[in-house]
């Protein structure tokens, strides 16, 4: 890889030791990609929740936190794994809630904002178009490429605080034009109308584009998707595809036609009602028990908080309910009385936490919950590994469920 | 003995026992990583460990999480010795760079799951960009 002077000088150990190791981990990852050099990026974003990080990965941030290592651009964070006003009651041990409390101290020490947010494009600070960067987050990751047409890879937890340090990425994959060319092209036969739909649709595009090296092009929508339901599709597009950028044609800034993309010259491959219907048929019945309602996956924003304390107000939840949002969005909702309202139908609802990485199968086991119920098509493809039977329905569904004890629709 | 040729990879030379399957990989998805074993019910290689193994599998898939576990597994022991894929995605590069684990991708070939039989004893040296089938 080409370096520039300030590159050579990081690996020369010039700049300190947290620094060579951020280069020489940029340099080792863009060889195997096939990068040529590096680009500067504006802003990187971390996903470090202590379930992942593990003694291991804490004690490594300590470690480059000790050797003097500060991040050299805006450097902000994904969820939580522990709210630490609210652990106990889940579950959690106060091993948790201490790897996250050391975990929460060194990346201060390292200078980086603890937004503990997934929904950053709703509330801290959206890239503009063109612009690089380094964000960790799937979910995060193809709404950035798709909807802002900025410019970033998926960047681990490691890589992203490695962009950090340096200010700068390899540039291989989707910081490259044509890498955001489109490979596949799917037309919708059936419109998506509520956030569930969108995030099986989503879904169902994800598996088959099967890839992170694919770009799907979608024709066929109906309607301008709202920031929220776009968020759905993407994230569910991510979590079953390893997808990091789609284009809606006509609708996505780099797609304003289909040709824009190369979409014209690909193979037309219809989404049937049959591919929904199949998506969902995994994913609980109407009557079957349920043991818990959660509501994340991406974390809510301000507009879902109020649908959701909407449909909770008046009502009493048969099962534990838990709501996770953005300690953005939460004072706003605590202003606006959607945290009482639905708290007062017997949910609870997170700050700066992410339900399924919040030791997802601990707080299953210690609560003897299986059989979970979520809006989010997100969260069910992932806590199939940990141990759950999850199920799938709109927030509407959901609420009326909780009241049950079981699947109403 | 057989030699694959694959581009460079990230990690160093690992040598262990090929654990295969046309499936694709996620830690965080896929794993129980307390046990060291494949958890999801649908993953091909469910309920086999995957400690020590060189684990031969198509694409990676999923989340950001793998980055940090792989690193986390290899400290406590409990990790598969090498990871070849046909096509690896950025995290999987990512996470085995810190972890120092052993990652190849892109068989010149073919599909590396039909290549490699499992219980094959594997050599692989990402520097090279090389795999060596030992028996």
């Amino acid at each position: 890889m080409k370096l520039t002077e300030k590159e050579t000088a990081m690996l020369a150990g010039e700049l300190g030791e947290a620094m060579r190791w951020a280069i020489r981990h940029q340099i080792q990852v863009g060889r195997m990609l096939d990068a040529e050099d590096t680009v500067a990026v504006s802003q990187a974003h971390m996903m470090a929740d202590p379930e992942s990080l593990g003694e291991a990965g804490v004690s490594f941030l300590e470690h480059l936190a000790g050797q003097g290592g500060h991040v050299a651009i805006s450097m902000i964070t994904d969820p939580r794994g522990v709210d630490l006003d609210h652990y106990r009651p889940l579950g959690q041990s106060e091993e948790m809630a201490e790897l996250e409390r050391r975990t929460i101290a060194a990346c201060e020490r390292m200078g980086i904002l603890m937004t503990n947010t997934c929904i950053n494009y709703q509330t801290v600070m959206s890239p503009v178009k063109g612009d690089h960067v380094a964000f960790g987050d799937t979910g995060v990751v193809i709404y950035t490429n798709s909807v802002c047409g900025a410019r970033s890879n998926f960047e681990g937890g490691p890589s992203a605080l490695a962009a950090g340090l340096t200010g700068r990425t390899p540039r291989y994959g989707l910081h490259r034009d044509e890498k955001r060319r489109a490979t596949r092209r799917f037309v919708i036969a059936e419109q998506p109308r509520e956030l569930t739909d969108w995030g099986v649709l989503g879904a169902v595009i994800g598996r088959k584009s099967g890839s992170y090296w694919e770009v799907p092009v979608i024709e066929g929508l109906d309607c301008i998707p709202t920031s929220d339901e776009i968020k759905h599709f993407g994230a569910a597009m991510a979590s079953y595809g390893s997808t990091p950028l789609f284009h809606l044609a006509g609708i996505t800034p780099e797609a304003p036609t289909l040709s824009d993309v190369g979409g014209d010259r690909l193979r037309r491959v219809i989404i049937t009602r049959e591919d929904l219907r199949s998506m969902r048929s995994g994913f609980g019945e109407k009557g079957d028990r349920i043991d818990v309602v959660v509501f994340a996956a991406p974390q809510l924003s301000i507009v879902e908080m109020r649908r959701l304390a909407e449909l909770s107000a008046g009502k009493a939840f048969r099962v534990p309910v838990i709501v996770c949002t953005s300690p953005q969005v939460y004072p706003d909702a605590l202003r606006m009385n959607f945290v009482q309202t639905i708290e007062n139908a017997g949910g609870k609802v997170l700050q700066g936490t992410c339900f399924y990485n919040q030791y997802a199968r601990e707080i299953g086991e210690a609560n003897g919950w299986t059989r979970l119920l979520s809006n989010s098509s997100k969260i069910v493809n992932i806590l199939g590994g940990y141990g759950y039977k999850p199920a799938l329905a709109s927030m509407e569904a959901c609420v009326f469920s909780a009241v049950a004890g079981e699947i109403v629709a | 003995m057989k030699l694959l040729k694959c581009h460079r990879g990230v990690g160093s030379r690992a040598v262990g026992e090929a654990l295969v399957a046309d499936d694709n990989f996620s830690a965080r998805y896929d794993l129980d990583r307390l046990r060291g074993v494949f958890s999801r019910a649908q993953h091909r290689l469910f309920g086999q460990s995957y400690v020590d193994r060189v684990l031969v599998l198509n694409t990676a898939k999923g989340g950001v999480a793998s980055a940090w576990m792989l690193y986390e597994m290899k400290a406590s022991g409990l990790a598969p010795a090498a990871i070849l894929f046909n096509r690896a995605n950025p995290i999987l590069a990512q996470g085995a760079a810190l972890a120092d684990m052993a990652l190849c991708d892109r068989f010149e070939d073919g599909d590396v799951t039909r290549l490699i039989q499992t219980g094959q004893t594997l050599e692989v040296d990402p520097e090279a960009g090389r795999v060596l089938i030992l028996d």
